[in-house]
């Protein structure tokens, strides 16, 4: 599980996280909202480990390892996974090449034997086709010429190949129409059980009505202000962020 | 009174050049004048300095000063230079520091090729009295090829493989002299691979004539040794001719590369494409010189350049000159160059998938550089860049 304790974080000598403290149990989903600027993509930045992105007091730990002093990928093998907000364009990587990149890199640091091309593109199809991605997403060049919503689904596509034991969804619905929306939402509920849990960071109480949490959290100014059940998402719709912060204060 | 100014010594490379031209003299192939007039246009310029514009960006003092020595072609093991290359099928052609190696070659079956050293061939591109290195090459020229491809006629892919290495330890040069011919409304897909290890001198000079409606791929792949200029000279000599000239060079250590070519148009309607990626890392130097000439009769020219680089250290550095001349007055010819850095939000996002650091770097080297071979529809030849990669990163690494 991950535990989050105190943690503080500066941004380009800004201070954007002041203090959070949130614990995510095994197989739980829990759902970080709140108003643009409060440091909810920082938060996601910093539990990966991008650089630029300064701790100075707290900590994080997954499963009681030490997450911050973990590179990246370390992160990644251990069972994190973020979903980017904006997935990055690698122009000149082919999707497949990458997916079977990530996806074996996962499978040596776990001490499971490396998957063939052809042993992966059976997988990697499977998959695809349970998310309505078009077969010839796996030859383009990874998020090149993507759609938003194609660029979603293939975060989505990665996650379920990877099969993380923590999920961080940065904003995944953002830009996507609700058609999209059920996809990517089914493509996370197809993941939940007893071993996975998932940190689903978005601004807008819709997602959450289709992948339900069972914790909600309000995020504003670097602090955790509220945290409450699935029911809190719908509170919040109804008194807005600029309410709830004014209640908190 | 009138005196010519003469150059009273003559640093050690450049003696050594000239002594070692004196004493092959007798058994170089080819005509002799041409020969004589090379070395003779070598003596009056030497080596360019940095003061010579075309030589602004590479500086050959250290050649000027090294004492060559002979190739130890006959002794050099060539399997593990060439190991580091895949096996393609189709036909290629092999050199040892610059001699051409039958045992490892393949002939094309849709080209006639002969070699410099049986039918030597200096062609008329090059200019001995304007360029010093070629005037070098056509001084000391040993071996090359001569490539024809018949009208209409498509030869297919074809490699051409340069290996080389020093004499234990110690630094030789070469100089291969190549011609690659196009008749009519011929193809070939040219792809050059120079692998190579420690201190050389690899001076290559390649003519090309690209003839009406015919069409030459050419990419050059490298991974070489101390210093290479490699200078192409090209000529659409036929309405409707296309030649690409693409490059993708990694560097490393204190490497110099220097890639110069000339295209000329002679002929309306033709294309030249030049797409050209460095990799630096290290201390080490690239250069592209590009150079487009179009003829008063070369109207609708389409020419175009790009040079890239990719900088993997601060200490290394890239540097671009194109030049345009142009003497028709409806034509399109343009060009860039960027240079950039390994983008932090890429390598992050392969991180974050578990990929490790190195492996990432790596994938976006490949990315970089895959642009150059685009134009050749062939999953192997990608797999040859792949390996070039891979093989350059462990050495950068060690």
């Amino acid at each position: 599980m991950l535990e989050i304790r105190g943690l503080t974080a500066t941004v380009d000598g800004k201070e954007i996280l002041r203090g959070i403290d949130l614990t995510v149990p095994t197989g739980e989903v829990h759902a970080i909202m709140g108003p643009n600027g409060s440091g909810k993509s920082t938060l996601s930045y910093v539990l990966a480990g991008r650089e630029g992105y300064e701790v100075t007091g707290g900590s994080a730990t997954f499963d009681g390892r030490d997450l911050l002093s973990l590179e990246p990928e370390e992160r990644a093998a251990l069972g994190l996974f973020l979903a980017f907000q904006y997935p990055v364009e690698l122009p000149g990587v082919g999707n497949a090449n990458f997916l079977r990149t990530a996806l074996n890199a996962t499978r040596r640091a776990r001490g499971e034997s490396e998957l063939d091309a052809v042993q992966f593109l059976k997988l990697a199809r499977a998959e695809t086709k349970r998310l309505s991605m078009p077969d010839d997403m796996l030859k383009r060049n990874v998020n090149v010429g993507f759609s938003g919503g194609e660029k979603k689904r293939n975060e989505v596509l990665q996650m379920a190949l990877l099969r993380p034991r923590l999920a961080i969804l940065d904003e995944t619905d953002s830009g996507l129409d609700i058609d999209a929306l059920k996809i990517v939402a089914d493509g996370v509920n197809a993941q939940r059980g007893p071993d996975f849990s998932a940190l689903v960071i978005t601004h807008y109480q819709r997602l959450l009505e289709h992948i339900v949490p069972d914790r909600v959290h309000v995020l504003a100014n670097g602090r955790i202000i509220r945290s409450g059940g699935p029911e809190l998402a719908h509170e919040l719709e109804a008194k807005g962020y600029a309410g709830m912060v004014a209640e908190a204060a | 009174m009138n005196v010519a100014l003469k150059r009273e010594e003559l640093p050690k490379g450049e003696q050594g050049f000239l002594a070692r031209f004196e004493g092959l003299r007798g058994r170089l192939p080819g005509d002799r004048a041409v020969r004589d007039a090379a070395a003779a246009a070598f003596r009056e310029a030497g080596l360019p300095t940095l003061r010579d514009e075309a030589w602004k960006y590479t500086n050959l003092r250290q050649v000027a000063e090294t004492s060559f020595s002979e190739p130890l072609t006959e002794f050099a093991d060539c399997a593990p230079l060439l190991a580091r290359l895949p096996a393609l099928d189709g036909s290629r052609l092999v050199f040892m520091d610059g001699r051409f190696r039958p045992d490892l070659s393949t002939v094309p079956a849709h080209a006639r090729v002969a070699t410099f050293a049986e039918q030597p061939d200096f062609g008329a591109l090059a200019r001995p009295d304007r360029h010093p290195l070629v005037a070098l090459n056509t001084m000391l020229a040993e071996d090359g090829v001569i490539v024809e491809v018949p009208a209409g006629v498509d030869a297919g892919l074809l490699q051409l493989i340069s290996l080389a290495a020093d004499a234990h330890g110690r630094p030789v040069a070469f100089h291969p002299r190549h011609a690659i011919r196009l008749a009519p409304d011929a193809r070939l897909v040219l792809l050059e691979m120079s692998v190579g290890e420690g201190g050389y001198l690899h001076n290559p000079v390649t003519e090309i004539e690209v003839g009406e409606g015919a069409t030459l791929l050419h990419v050059r792949l490298q991974d070489e040794g101390r210093v290479c200029r490699t200078e192409i000279h090209a000529r659409l000599t036929g309405p409707h001719g296309i030649v690409h000239l693409n490059g993708a060079q990694l560097l490393g250590g204190r490497q110099h590369s220097d890639f110069t070519t000339v295209v000329a148009h002679d002929a309306p309607h033709c294309a030249s494409r030049q797409t050209v990626k460095n990799v630096l890392a290290g201390r080490s130097r690239g250069v592209f010189q590009g150079r487009i000439e179009v003829a008063r009769v070369a109207q609708k020219t389409d020419g175009y350049q790009m040079n890239q680089a990719l900088l993997l250290s601060p200490e290394a550095e890239v540097d671009s000159k194109p030049e345009l001349e142009i003497f028709a007055d409806d034509v399109k010819c343009s060009h860039g160059a960027t240079v950039g850095e390994l983008d932090p939000e890429q390598l992050f996002y392969l991180r974050t998938r578990g990929i490790p650091e190195p492996e990432a770097r790596s994938i976006l080297v490949r990315a970089f550089l895959a642009e150059a071979l685009d134009l050749i529809d062939n999953e192997p030849v990608r797999d040859v860049l792949d390996r070039l990669v891979e093989s350059w990163w462990e050495k950068q690494a060690a």
